[in-house]
């Protein structure tokens, strides 16, 4: 393409362009329709994910549970079937052993413990944790109150965590925090709060609806010391693989089990779930887009559709630049700009209309409305926007190409003779 | 120009040089053959008529002179170039520097202007914009157009109108200009005048070449060619 092939089709552009009005706004307005679909349904899917990824971080990341259970093979004389039962004092061990790991620790847990206020008795989860478990598993305290501690831990101190739930059945519009309640007939100072946060992931129970106390004092409550539940938390998820392989072969030896044997724990690995959920939401937003593609799609055939149009009516004009001497490019040139014209305004406004109602949309408080807490907002991204541009590009290309073509193989010599 | 030798011989520099034209339509079902070996010599400066009854062959004739196709079978060079084998831009370029074409229907662009309706095969053969605004008015003003220049066609008469369509085709001082029935949509007054200003171009030197079947404009032209059945069938020299 040389200068004088632009410079020619622009001036032909500009002196052609005397634009159909009501058909082109028809068809502008079809492909920002288009748009605004495309735009509103991957603007929903990540606001979806957004939402979705956020509710399922808030049981904590990098999380490997192992559930203790029995043995499958025999192993060093020793039968098949025994239960592996990891006690309190793994948990140093594993610490000192597995340098992958920001923290570990263990729970031990009753599903069902009588929660004594005044003349109130609430029943309850409660769980006996090590106090690195606050920050891992996202138990913040509202503002006035905190979570456990390493001396809570070390003292034995008789002090529980509430979730915010359960605070409020007990405790109903009271400020808790200070105040003594018993837990199994002995007394327990409430020293915090979690704060709310949606959960739709959880092990034992959801998170509001349990108490939390040292897992040294659940010891001397309860005189038991085997664990529910072990817990790794690395701080990066690909160091997950390597802790769980250490923690395994530590077990291993210590308990006597064949390492290769996959029943003794059940593990949970957050790790795997969070990596299929991305491909989830992946594939939902490739749903979102092709749907929205497919919209965006009929709106560039009007486009087309009204180009062939003008290509017929302007069949005889298209015959006489060409007996002037016009090429075949200078009379494509300027229906593949119309039909590129049309996808750009209908893009534009398109665009402008979804940003519109996405700004709108985040002005309605989701504070307290479940669907929306659930559901998330729509977000406009970079990403979607790019895919956007991208299918509105080709579109309007393609649907200029086609009109163009059909242009470029009139022949002037069938179209000059007649009226 | 270059010069090319006919057969003859003799050493002559033609315009139009046709030998053993032929061209086929093949709609798939019939092969409709228009032109069946036609011979055509055209010297500069000469006013050739075709003429002959409707489906005799000379449209088809017509657009094979003006490169808007090519033959099936035979040669033809324009002003030396051999212009049989030629691609569509090839030839859109011929069109362009070489032929100046004008319809019955005029075909004047209706949405532009008179002075942009000229303008536009200079704008295609890559005539700078200063260059093509003292061209255009020079044509114009030769067709006795100077006043009318920002006027669209359809606030010209047909005379009028067929006066720019005459300018257009000037604008590139092209080889040859070719008519193909210039006067058919006009009155005879007008007619008359279109008749007079291709006298005048041809007395200038131009060579003109004019596809009609109205009698009284062929006789003007120094030369009658007669088709029939898509052969030639007379070719009169007229006693100037």
């Amino acid at each position: 393409m040389t200068r004088h092939d632009i410079a020619v089709v622009l001036h032909l552009f500009s002196r052609s362009a005397r634009l159909q009005k009501k058909r082109a706004t028809l068809t502008i307005a079809s492909i920002a329709w288009g748009t605004v679909t495309i735009l509103m349904l991957l603007a929903f899917g990540e606001g979806l994910k957004r939402q979705f990824s956020r509710n399922e971080r808030a049981m904590g990341e990098n999380l490997a549970i192992h559930w203790p259970g029995e043995t499958s093979k025999v192993w060093k004389g020793l039968p098949e079937g025994r239960p592996i039962q990891p006690r309190i004092d793994d948990i140093a061990l594993l610490r000192a052993r597995i340098p992958e790991c920001d923290a570990i620790w263990g729970e031990m847990r009753s599903g069902r413990t009588a929660f004594t206020y005044g003349r109130k008795t609430v029943n309850a989860a409660i769980s006996g944790v090590n106090w690195e478990y606050g920050d891992a598993r996202k138990h913040y305290p509202q503002p006035g109150g905190r979570f456990l501690d390493a001396r809570d831990e070390d003292e034995k101190r008789r002090v529980v965590f509430l979730g915010y739930e359960l605070a409020e059945d007990i405790f109903g519009k009271e400020e808790p925090v200070g105040k003594t309640l018993l837990v199994n007939n002995s007394p327990f100072t409430v020293i915090g709060i979690m704060q709310k946060k949606t959960q739709t992931s959880s092990y034992g129970s959801q998170d509001k609806n349990h108490a939390v106390i040292p897992i040294s004092t659940y010891k001397a409550l309860m005189g038991r010391d085997k664990l529910w539940v072990l817990v790794l938390h690395t701080a990066r998820s690909e160091d997950m693989e390597n802790a769980l392989a250490r923690a395994n072969l530590v077990m291993a030896s210590k308990y006597g089990y064949d390492p290769k044997d996959e029943h003794v724990w059940g593990i949970w690995n957050t790790v795997k779930g969070q990596a299929i959920s991305a491909k989830i939401f992946l594939g939902m937003e490739m749903f979102f887009g092709i749907i929205g593609a497919l919209t965006l799609i009929i709106g560039c055939v009007g486009v087309a559709n009204i180009m062939y149009a003008v290509v017929k009516e302007r069949t005889r004009e298209i015959g006489v630049k060409m007996a002037l001497g016009a090429r075949r490019g200078w009379i494509t040139g300027p229906f593949l700009l119309e039909g590129m014209l049309y996808t750009f305004l209908g893009g534009l406004a398109g665009a402008a209309v979804a940003i519109v109602i996405v700004t709108l949309l985040d002005l309605i408080p989701s504070e307290g409305v479940k669907v929306l807490e659930f559901l998330g907002k729509p977000t406009l991204s970079w990403p979607s926007a790019a895919a956007t541009v991208a299918v509105l590009g080709t579109a309007g290309l393609l649907a200029g190409y086609f009109p163009a073509r059909r242009a470029a193989a009139i022949d002037p010599a069938t179209t000059l003779r007649y009226e | 120009m270059s010069r090319v030798i006919n057969s003859g011989g003799n050493v002559t520099s033609e315009i139009i040089h046709m030998t053993g034209i032929r061209k086929v339509y093949d709609t798939g079902k019939v092969k409709v053959e228009a032109l069946k070996g036609i011979d055509l010599l055209v010297a500069p400066g000469e006013f050739v008529a075709i003429v002959g009854p409707s489906g005799s062959g000379k449209s088809t004739l017509m657009n094979l002179v003006g490169c808007l196709d090519t033959p099936s079978d035979g040669r033809y060079s324009l002003a030396g170039e051999d212009v049989s084998k030629l691609g569509r831009d090839e030839l859109a370029d011929v069109r362009n520097r070489r032929v100046g074409f004008v319809f019955q229907g005029f075909n004047l662009l209706p949405q532009i202007s008179a002075f942009e309706n000229v303008e536009m095969p200079l704008l295609f053969g890559g005539v700078p914009v200063r260059e093509r605004r003292d061209r255009v008015a020079e044509v114009l003003g030769r067709v006795g157009l100077s006043d009318r220049m920002e006027h669209k066609p359809t606030e010209l008469s047909g005379g009028q109108m067929q006066r720019v369509a005459i300018a257009r085709a000037l604008a590139m001082r092209p080889d040859v200009l070719l008519a193909d029935e210039p006067t058919g949509n006009l009155d005879s007054t007008s007619g008359g005048d279109i008749m007079q200003l291709f006298t005048q171009l041809w007395e200038q030197g131009r060579t003109v070449v004019v596809i009609t079947h109205d009698m009284s404009l062929a006789r003007r032209a120094s030369r009658i060619v007669e088709i029939h059945d898509g052969r030639i069938v007379s070719d009169t020299v007229a006693a100037a």
